[in-house]
């Protein structure tokens, strides 16, 4: 006998994260989940930012890696909360994990909370964390072809971060074809060039990070 | 890799369907996998066989159906496969292109006796 169901397999953590969404929400708090591959520069995304819109924004991080806390240690030393989730080999974060991990923060604190997953272009990009956009990042020494090789995570995209523009010129990365591609998986995304080393473009990037914080507590009014 | 949490997703839909249908034995399982979400077949029916074992769904058959990704466009109604992830539309070059298909993970059926 076969029974029809019709049943989304990723619906109890597509609930999980809804409910985490609304909580967080319903604060005021400005959810990312930032994903993208090993080494494209999550972390030093992340130490830049804080320090750039320390003035204007309190930023709180959940720090997903397979083991170690090294990268939970050098955004402790920037001086924001930072919790770290160790997935002992998982290839992604889930929502319970991340809502445990959001009971270990002081949520009065905070204006904006980034998710950095594990490294990873292809899990991550399944499974829902309670985020309010998801922000991928790609360099220039992974190779032009990414988007297409992952398109899934490029499409659900609220912004594209291409880091390491400053290396260019010792590349043989196309930023044309990767421009063309991104925009042709996700015509209105806001794709940022940035060098996180130099610093080149990332105050587009804290501009874009404060206006989507702003949307958020003018929408709590 | 996440193909394993989502065999997992997979069997707690099938144990659930067929408890409540009273049923002692899983035969199959019908499965709808989105052109975009990037499942890798083997790696699904090889998680699912595992993690079945020591269930009523030990030695159930996993059939994956491949949903193609379909646009719309918004802006003149145009309705077709999105080749090679573009999404511009073919017929007006509207870049206002909604997935109406190919995005799902779904579990279609589930096959007792």
């Amino acid at each position: 006998m076969e029974i029809p169901v019709m049943s989304n397999i990723l619906s109890k953590n597509d609930k999980i994260a809804a409910e985490l969404n609304a909580m967080l929400t319903a604060r005021g708090i400005f959810v990312i989940n930032l994903l993208g591959s090993p080494g494209c520069g999550k972390t030093s995304l992340l130490e830049k930012t804080i320090d750039m819109v320390k003035n204007d924004l309190k930023i709180a991080v959940i720090e997903g890696d397979l083991y170690t806390s090294k990268d939970a240690d050098r955004l402790a030393a920037c001086g924001t909360p930072v919790i770290q989730i160790n997935t002992e080999g998982g290839c992604h974060l889930d929502a319970t994990m991340v809502k445990t991990a959001v009971t270990k923060l002081d949520l009065d604190a905070i204006d904006i909370l980034i998710v950095e997953n594990v490294g990873n272009l292809v899990c991550p990009a399944e499974f829902n964390v309670g985020e309010h956009a998801k922000v991928v990042m790609l360099s220039t020494t992974e190779g032009e072809d990414k988007p297409l090789k992952y398109p899934l995570v490029f499409r659900q995209s609220a912004a594209v971060i291409l880091n390491k523009i400053d290396l260019l010129p010792y590349t043989s990365f196309d930023i044309e074809s990767a421009i063309a591609d991104i925009r042709g998986l996700n015509p209105y995304v806001n794709l940022l060039q940035v060098s996180c080393r130099t610093g080149e473009g990332l105050a587009g990037w804290a501009e874009w990070l404060k206006a989507r914080a702003g949307d958020m507590r003018n929408h709590l009014g | 890799m996440h193909e394993l949490a989502i065999a997992q997703g997979i069997l707690n839909i099938a144990l659930n369907t067929a408890a409540s249908q009273g049923a002692c034995k899983i035969i199959g399982v019908k499965v709808l996998a989105g052109e975009l979400t990037g499942i890798v077949p083997e790696s699904l029916e090889f998680g699912f066989s595992a993690l079945a074992e020591g269930t009523i769904a030990a030695g159930a058959r996993l059939s994956i159906c491949a949903v193609p990704l379909t646009g719309l466009c918004r802006d003149c109604g145009e309705q077709r496969h999105v080749e090679k992830h573009r999404f511009v539309c073919p017929e007006c070059g509207s870049y206002a292109i909604d997935i109406i298909s190919g995005q799902e993970l779904k579990v279609e059926s589930v096959e007792v006796e």
